[in-house]
């Protein structure tokens, strides 16, 4: 995958809920944040890509908060997978403040997509402050 | 963590979260459960997410709370709460993304014995007439036109195609159509979505199964409804696909933005709602009934490719009537009603995620030879366990808003059923029980291992003993069709 160079298995981890998904993740600004919280959803259904021509994508959003923002970008992502099929293993973050997001995304269609995932929820959403950066914890409805 | 200690035993299988738990409570939360499904109900967060929603503004009663709880995101799935109409609330997010997910029985004549050699047959068809699966494609195509009458019409759809009979729209729930759904109000992403999935089972905890009616409790309504010792029964449980997923997507993220100008404080973001009567509120409403409306016309859609797989099987043995509905209802809907509240007649907006309406005898809503008996609870056990048919009393009406459980409720987390389970020893353990298994994905399996969910049969015992509704039948499974 590109973009980030950290070690991608110290960037999200799934944690313990009983009817649904949950992983916390872990960046050290909010544009590394948005593009380990993609990873981590993409990890978590084991996407696997088709060896095709690469789709590219822009992806534009608004929201009135960061926390917003963020249940925005993935479910766009949740969204392409839905109708059309695409997962996206190069994620690029064009611009990003609290409120707005522009990002190119570069992908094909999925070969595996192992969970219905119904959408990414606001459940207890927060993105705090850590030592080290940025830390959320996202619920996934399944 | 809330801990014993800090509940009112009311009376046998009913506690309660008394106002004074927490300073936001606008109303108690009560809880329906034995002393072991007290103590599961404890363990997970499910208690904590009802008293959040116990602080919603616009409230009456109590949040009832259903034996088979369990944790959720925002309302803990088996919730109740009615929110005063025009001044009350309705929230998008305590609906949840599965509008109008539900489950519909239908009853046959063939016995078990008659059945037996046929039923690897019957498995393989119904799991090719059903598609199931992630973002599997629909069975029914629509046109824009078509899918808009879907969503004004639902089940009345399908009986104008063919796919329907009259009786299958008496024995649903809203007689199939809830009245004033608006596409309007629908995106196009959702219509985008749910254009391609009408007659699909999807994936997750949606299944169709054959079942055995293994004992009846009630023989005179099992004889009403059509229940026969030793025939076979269809459940099917599904919602309303990616249709109802993005409307609620689409309006948990614009109510975030009402929340602000309402000025409504949450606990949860994910609770997040608008007045009743605001242009929000409204337009949630219409889009809400448009998805339920796709999900009746789904479940019926699947029941029309149910009856051409026992034709398929059993030809002229199937009857000319092969599957007769028993019923069909909802579990995740927002419904507006009229309770006694408090000694007056008050007009409700009842929210229920994962919970059963459970109206008793005399309801008007229901057809003719049902009024007396009042409304079935369709209660689905967890895979490879016992499933239960069950009747609606009035004491509901009074405890809970008419409602009930509806279905097992899980204990176990899926990460932690798949770590545990693996979905191929799992299959032919059920398999080896004579239970034939028809499953896409084997860790989605394991997900849903009978060991993942509480007893059933506990949870229904619970609701009998509690009088919010009473046993007709139980079910025995022998074949699962799942994504």
């Amino acid at each position: 995958m590109g973009g980030s160079k950290s070690n991608p298995a110290k960037s999200f981890e799934e944690i313990e809920h009983t009817a649904d998904r949950a992983y916390r993740v872990r960046g050290k600004n909010l544009r590394e944040l948005f593009v380990r919280a993609a990873r981590g959803l993409y990890s978590l259904v084991e996407m696997q890509l088709k060896s095709e021509t690469k789709t590219v994508r822009s992806i534009e959003l608004e929201a009135i908060d960061p926390e917003s923002l963020l249940v925005a970008w993935l479910n766009e992502l949740l969204y392409l997978h839905e109708s059309e099929g695409l997962g996206f293993d190069r994620i690029q973050i064009d611009y990003l403040d609290r409120t707005s997001l522009k990002a190119t995304v570069q992908g094909t269609s999925t070969r595996k997509w192992l969970e219905d995932i119904k959408a990414v929820t606001y459940h207890n959403l927060s993105i705090r402050e850590t030592e080290s950066g940025l830390e959320v914890t996202l619920v996934l409805d399944v | 963590m809330i801990r014993k200690q800090d509940l009112n035993r009311l009376k046998n299988y009913l506690w309660e979260i008394p106002i004074s738990f927490h300073p936001e409570m606008k109303v108690p939360v009560w809880i329906f459960a034995d002393e072991e499904l007290i103590e599961e109900a404890l363990d997970d967060l499910s208690i904590n997410q009802a008293v959040n929603v116990a602080c919603l503004p616009g409230l009456v009663a109590h949040v009832a709370i259903m034996p088979d709880v369990h944790q959720g995101y925002g309302m803990p799935i088996g919730g109740v709460m009615a929110a005063r109409i025009p001044e009350g609330i309705i929230s998008p997010g305590a609906v949840g993304y599965d509008i109008n997910c539900g489950v519909r029985v239908l009853a046959s004549k063939i016995t078990y014995q008659t059945a037996l050699p046929y039923l690897g047959d019957l498995a393989n068809s119904l799991y090719r007439n059903c598609p199931s699966g992630v973002g599997t494609g629909g069975s029914l195509p629509l046109s824009a036109a078509e899918f808009d009458r879907v969503c004004r019409t639902g089940a009345g759809w399908t009986l104008a195609k063919g796919y329907a009979t009259k009786e299958d729209l008496e024995r649903t729930e809203e007689f199939g159509c809830i009245k004033g759904a608006d596409p309007d109000r629908v995106s196009q992403r959702a219509k985008q979505r749910g254009k391609n999935q009408l007659g699909t089972l999807g994936a997750g905890n949606h299944f169709l199964e054959v079942d055995v009616v293994e004992e009846i409790f009630d023989p005179e309504a099992a004889a009403i409804m059509g229940l026969e010792p030793g025939c076979l029964a269809v459940q099917i449980h599904c919602g309303s696909r990616g249709f109802g997923h993005q409307i609620c997507t689409d309006y948990v993220q614009d109510f975030q933005k009402a929340v602000i100008k309402y000025g409504i404080k949450l606990r949860d973001r994910e609770l997040v709602c608008a007045p009743f009567a605001s242009p929000e509120g409204q337009a949630y409403l219409g889009a809400m009934k448009a998805a339920a409306n796709y999900a009746f016309a789904n479940r019926q859609a699947l029941a029309y490719h149910a009856r051409r797989s026992f034709q398929e099987v059993f030809g002229s043995q199937a009857g000319a009537e092969p599957l007769r509905q028993i019923y069909d209802i909802a579990h995740n809907m927002a419904k507006i009603e009229t309770h006694q509240i408090e000694g007056q007649k008050l007009k409700v907006c009842v929210h229920r995620k994962g919970a059963t309406r459970a109206f008793g005898p005399g309801f008007a809503e229901l057809p003719v030879e049902y009024r007396p008996l009042g409304q079935p609870v369709l209660v689905p056990g967890s895979m490879g366990t016992e499933s239960w048919i069950l009747l609606g009393t009035k004491a509901s009406e009074e405890l809970s808003f008419g409602s009930s459980c509806h279905g097992a409720g899980r204990v176990m987390s899926r990460r932690q059923a798949k770590r545990s389970i693996r979905g191929d020893r799992l299959r032919e353990k059920l398999e080896g029980e004579g239970i034939n298994i028809r499953a896409g994905s084997m860790p989605g399996l394991a997900e849903e291992a009978p060991q993942a969910y509480k007893n059933v049969n506990r949870v229904v015992e619970t609701v009998a003993k509690a009088g919010i509704a009473r046993k007709v039948a139980r079910l025995r499974p022998i074949a699962v069709i799942k994504g």
